[in-house]
């Protein structure tokens, strides 16, 4: 924060939003700050930090499995580690990762506009996220202890328990409320905010993945604010609406949990496609292939992806009409999905590739998205997930999904996006190195959950026979190369951000959304004048033949 | 490793193998596109890029063909699971009562065990009754597996193929031991088991009376 002028500098670059603090100075400018840009940094730095504490939750859960039993930890201990661990991965980590921080950050830019709709909104449901995950953290350190029901919160386990569940259960809520929010702003901004010329169709793929999200989140996530309220208020005033000694049903609070959280795990993932959309055309230098089908296919999932809940319940003893229809559907939200991962693979064909970080990340997401895709696809047949559900082979099945999906998303939207974000590039060759112990330690870790699943080892499980500790031990060694990995990786991008070399050229990757038109970093208000938007993303006109002898001539 | 423990073994083994085949088999297409095109088109080589917009013949190919497919699945995965859904008229049927953390399995006869012992080729129909909090029987030998939750009295069963002792866990999460919560199912053959009933009735008439003499 070298001036607070905003006059030109020398390479004539008008002030960046982290050295131009409006009204309010140092800390303030941060905290009071409605800038879509501060916000989006702010959120990554609070949610970064509960990504530390949900790695080392996940560290030391596999330490104590390293042994049958009492590795480390008593029982007790375990089932709180493991809830917590849940409970921070999915509801601070994955769920707002992507929209809070990139979407919030790249959303105004890539549009045109100078900020989102609702900046006061924004700030506000920053401040919701951030009550909510402290809540959280209290929950361990207040008399009672973190809950230990699992990040699902069965009734009626979890009406019986002496943990803090209402804490946690009021945390949740409160988080969910910051969701509903960022939902809330961004539908309004991609609708109103365009800049002229900017058609639907001209989208980044990017805002396409956010708009099909905000839907969900606006829509499904009250549901589960509902639900949990029920269940505080079932706890306080012993109701009876899903507590079985009272007359309730507990299936009804797995129907409503579920009506929520299935979706949820497309408001975690579709904006990480949306990532992969943006970075593989970028490093392929040429137009995406199959625009559309992978703009509708955002809308195909969050539709589909609506009606499926209960194929977590498959073993409860529902009708068999139900079974048919929720296993059915299952299998038909496999397609979209599908169909992105067809157009991905095919933009790289006759491209100009290059392999940077990014680009890595990228082509690593396909394929232990395929992955996670793949075992959904497995534990859809009804017979097999009798089978398979409740073992480990679901466990390993959203780990491939959710942090070799969005985890992985979020790496490459961070070595994408970072140096545009702060102006500075990290070391490029530290960053391969690392991608390289992540996806090594990735799959040590969690391919060998998918053959504990299938030999039966049930999950949520502190204790297990001596038959499958192989499988527990080589996982734990994953965990280690993965965490050395992760080290390394926040390493160099941390240090880049301090001292890493400065970029000031707008286009660092050669992409053609509206970000790379911007200067690096960002202005306040992202545009000295806003663009007019004559083409669809992704054109690369200089593949074409004139421009080519252009170039050549120059 | 467990090779037909029960009727169900075969339709889930078989269901599983040939979804598995068609993910390996498009995992590995992906895959090797990926890394074909990522040397072919590398930028080293491959200075100018050539756009494509899309093909709607490809995109109508791969969305037809995965959906047939996944379609087959699905067919695979009920007709499998339409076999564990009634028990036959014959079943021997069996009261299982879980709790906070142990099983307990009561016969028709009154006989009350923390094993389950059964006879061989014989269907077995158990009632699933829970005390407390939801629990899942769950028997991997015989892949299968029903929750029992309170209140809503689930039935399963199944049909033991081989002699032996099987696990027994709790699949669903149910607090502080729920990994210990585990029993076995042993599978006899018929004449062994009616023995170890009778045995079991007189043992337990015995113990009746001695409480109630005591009392």
């Amino acid at each position: 924060m070298s001036s607070n002028s905003l006059a030109v500098d020398k390479s004539g670059n008008l002030p960046s939003y982290l050295i131009d603090e409006g009204k309010r100075k140092g800390i303030l400018a941060w905290l009071l700050s409605t800038d879509h840009k501060r916000i989006g940094i702010m959120y990554m730095i609070a949610l970064l930090s509960f990504f530390a504490v949900g790695v080392t939750l996940g560290f030391l859960i596999r330490l104590e499995l390293l042994t049958p039993q009492g590795t480390i930890v008593n029982p007790q201990a375990y089932n709180e580690f493991f809830t917590l661990h849940g409970v921070i991965m999915i509801f601070i980590v994955v769920v707002p990762a992507i929209p809070s921080i990139f979407g919030n950050f790249f959303l105004p830019i890539m549009l045109g506009a100078k900020d989102v709709a609702f900046p006061r909104l924004n700030l506000l449901s920053w401040y919701l996220y951030v009550v909510g995950s402290i809540m959280i953290l209290l929950s361990i350190v207040l008399p009672g202890g973190a809950a230990d029901t699992g990040w699902t919160f069965y009734i009626p386990y979890s009406v019986r328990t002496g943990t803090n569940m209402i804490f946690t259960l009021t945390a949740v809520f409160i988080l969910g409320f910051s969701s509903i929010l960022t939902g809330v702003n961004f539908l309004t901004t991609i609708h109103r905010l365009r800049a002229p010329g900017m058609g639907w169709f001209k989208m980044p793929l990017f805002a396409w993945s956010l708009y099909a999200t905000g839907w969900i989140q606006v829509l499904a996530t009250p549901i589960v604010g509902i639900t949990l309220l029920l269940v505080i208020i079932e706890r306080v005033f012993g109701v009876g609406l899903f507590d079985p000694t009272l007359g309730g049903d507990p299936i009804l609070f797995q129907h409503m949990f579920w009506m929520y959280s299935h979706p949820a795990v497309y408001i975690i993932i579709v904006p990480a496609m949306g990532v992969i959309s943006e970075i593989i055309p970028v490093f392929s230098r040429r137009t995406i292939f199959g625009y559309k089908f992978i703009a509708f296919s955002s809308i195909g999932i969050a539709v589909f992806g609506s009606l499926v809940w209960a194929h977590h319940m498959f073993a409860v003893g529902m009708s068999n009409n139900a079974e048919f229809v929720f296993s059915l559907l299952t299998f038909l939200v496999a397609i979209p999905s599908a169909i992105k991962v067809f157009n991905w693979t095919a933009t790289l064909y006759k491209g100009s590739i290059e392999l940077e970080p990014p680009m890595l990340y990228a082509l690593a997401f396909i394929f232990l998205f395929s992955i996670g895709g793949l075992t959904g696809i497995i534990q859809g047949a009804l017979n097999v997930d009798i089978y398979l559900t409740d073992t480990y082979f679901i466990v390993g099945h959203i780990h491939y999904v959710v942090f070799g999906g969005t985890g992985i998303g979020i790496f490459a939207a961070l070595h994408y996006w970072l140096p545009k974000m702060f102006g500075r590039m990290y070391n490029k060759k530290v960053a391969k190195v690392a991608f390289w112990i992540i996806f090594v330690g990735f799959n040590i870790l969690y391919f060998p959950f998918l053959i504990l699943g299938w030999l039966g080892m049930p999950r949520r499980s502190y204790h297990y026979l001596p038959r499958f500790q192989v499988y527990h031990v080589i996982a734990t060694v994953g965990s280690w190369i993965l965490v050395l990995g992760l080290i390394i990786m926040f390493f160099n991008l941390l240090k880049s951000i301090r001292s890493g070399k400065v970029v000031t050229e707008k286009n660092i990757w050669g992409g053609e959304s509206l970000e790379w038109q911007t200067q690096t970093p960002p202005i306040t208000e992202n545009f000295v004048d806003i663009p007019v938007v004559n083409e669809a993303p992704y054109e690369y006109k200089q593949n074409e033949e004139e421009f080519l002898e252009k170039e050549e001539v120059l | 490793m467990f090779a037909d423990a029960s009727s169900f073994v075969q339709s889930v083994n078989s269901t599983f193998i040939f979804i598995v085949s068609v993910c390996v088999f498009f995992l590995a297409l992906i895959t090797t596109m990926m890394i074909i095109f990522v040397f072919k088109y590398n930028r080293k080589k491959n200075k100018k890029a050539v756009n494509i917009h899309g093909s709607v013949p490809l995109e109508i190919t791969w969305t037809v063909i995965p959906t047939i497919l996944v379609i087959i699945m699905f067919y695979f995965g009920w007709e499998g699971y339409t076999l564990m859904v009634n028990a036959p008229a014959n079943s021997m049927v069996i009261k299982v009562t879980a709790q906070m953390w142990s099983w307990k399995f009561e016969y028709p006869n009154g006989v009350k065990t923390d094993t389950l012992y059964v006879p061989i080729n014989k269907p077995v129909k158990v009632l699933l009754h829970s005390q407390d909090v939801d629990h899942s029987f769950y028997v991997p030998a015989f892949k299968f597996k029903k929750d029992v939750i309170p209140n809503r009295n689930n039935t399963a069963w199944f049909l033991p193929e081989k002699l032996g002792k099987f696990d027994v866990f709790c699949a669903e999460y149910c607090g502080l031991r729920h990994s210990y919560m585990y029993s076995a199912v042993v599978v006899m053959k018929q004449k062994d088991f009616d023995t170890w009933l009778s045995a079991q009735e007189e043992k337990q008439k015995d113990n009746d009376t001695t409480s109630a003499v005591k009392l």
